[in-house]
């Protein structure tokens, strides 16, 4: 019975989550922006921020700062994003998540919803090559919440 | 104002450790009391000014960890050094022969060594690193197998050769026959592998002293190798950490041993030419 319950959402989540998802093969760009959201759900800042500070989702930690956000050790890589949110809009935000070289030419900033042009893509962290499970570094609607977290940056 | 001094005193504290955390020390390797190691010194020119300054990654760590590396009693690789110094002695194989037999005292015949390999070997035609030296006496003169590259013994033997080079300038050949493997290396140092798209200069040439969350970026220099790690407590061997590095980047790693790695541990070397050998060293 839990078994079921659990295939039946599951299964509801899967169907959710590729109904008017764009795939990442067919974001559009507009110069580096993208302006249409990729699930056409808006973002939640709260989960963004986890996605954020969280190691096994986006880890921006690693590379950024954010003062208002409060775990130790953010890394000093990348700019801090105190008041990114005044520097970029939506779409811009957008565009430098999905691929950040649309917007920074040579940047070592991932892009974090893109699946080609890899050299040796990897199995995650395995050291193994890729295989048919290979997807980009985020969901749609983790982007789609960073957005919606990052624009709330303001100075 | 008593508030005022404490703030004063909280704002500099917290202030001092994100500077020093932010760039190498200043501090002095001598080992031993006795062993002075080049720990900053100016690039050579093959480098095209990619580095203004060649550091030893012992800069970028905390003072416990440096001094670690000060003194063989408190250095854990001297351990696997010790033991590579038994199997030194220990006959094996067919022959009954031990390295020691050929080679006497390491501390006469394996001088420099480790601050000149990889090298272009004539007889073998090719580029070999100290393990591939190793393996060709196990298999061609003492008639036993070849150890697995970067295996427990093979990495404890490379460690007791490094240590008779310490203190001695890194000083590889990459010209004449070393040159193609030199560029080969080189290309893939610059290549940026993986679904992060990151090569050894994303984050060692462009990044050296910045903070990965709280890991302290160095300029990835091999001279310490092998490395004991305080990650992982054992003695690491310099193509296991690049295969640990290209894995980071959720790349297809190449394996210890492969002709990539060998060429890119020229390459490497060769960025830290005229910095002191330090392996065994001691690293996070």
């Amino acid at each position: 019975m839990r078994f079921t319950t659990l295939t039946l959402a599951a299964a509801l989540c899967a169907g959710a989550a590729t109904a008017s998802e764009v795939a990442p093969g067919d974001v559009v760009f507009n110069g580096s922006a993208v302006e249409a959201s990729l699930t056409g759900v808006a973002g939640n800042a709260d989960e963004g921020m986890k996605v954020y500070s969280s190691k096994k989702m986006g880890n921006c930690i690693a590379c950024h700062q954010i003062s208002s956000v409060d775990a130790p050790f953010p890394g000093n890589v990348g700019p801090s994003l105190d008041g990114v949110g005044d520097r970029w809009n939506v779409a811009e935000l957008r565009g430098i998540l999905v691929n950040s070289k649309m917007t920074f030419e040579g940047t070592v900033m991932p892009a974090y919803y893109r699946v080609d042009g890899f050299i040796r893509p990897g199995n995650r962290y395995t050291g193994k090559a890729a295989d048919d499970t290979f997807g980009p570094l985020l969901e749609a609607q983790q982007i789609e919440d960073l957005v919606a977290f990052l624009s709330t940056l303001k100075e | 104002m008593k508030f005022k001094t404490m703030s004063v005193i909280a704002a500099v504290a917290m202030a001092l450790p994100t500077f020093s955390m932010a760039d190498p020390d200043d501090d002095k390797l001598v080992i031993n009391g006795e062993i002075e190691v080049a720990t900053k010194v100016a690039p050579a020119a093959h480098l095209d000014g990619a580095l203004s300054e060649v550091m030893s990654g012992w800069h970028f760590r905390n003072d416990d960890t440096q001094a670690m590396e000060m003194d063989d009693f408190d250095n854990p690789g001297m351990l696997g050094a010790e033991n590579g110094m038994a199997i030194w002695e220990a006959a094996e194989g067919s022959e009954g022969k031990s390295c020691a037999d050929c080679h006497g005292d390491p501390a006469e015949s394996m001088k420099g060594v480790r601050a000149s390999y990889p090298k272009f070997d004539e007889k073998a035609g090719t580029l070999m690193t100290v393990q591939m030296k190793m393996n060709e006496c196990r298999t061609e003169r003492m008639g036993a197998e070849a150890w697995k590259y970067d295996a427990g013994k093979a990495i404890d033997v490379e460690a007791m050769i490094a240590s008779h080079s310490r203190g001695m300038p890194v000083n590889v050949a990459i010209d004449g026959p070393a040159a193609p493997f030199w560029e080969k290396g080189k290309e893939i140092y610059y290549t940026r592998y993986g679904q992060l798209e990151l090569s050894c200069a994303s984050c060692h040439e462009e990044n050296y002293g910045n903070m990965i969350r709280a890991d302290h970026l160095s300029q990835g220099q091999i001279n310490g190798f092998p490395t004991y790690r305080l990650k992982n407590a054992k003695l690491n061997g310099v193509h296991s950490r690049f295969k640990g590095c290209i894995r980071d980047t959720r790349a297809h790693t190449f394996s210890p041993g492969s002709d990539e790695f060998i060429a890119l541990e020229l390459y490497v070397a060769s960025r830290g030419m005229g910095l002191g050998i330090e392996g065994p060293s001691v690293r996070n």
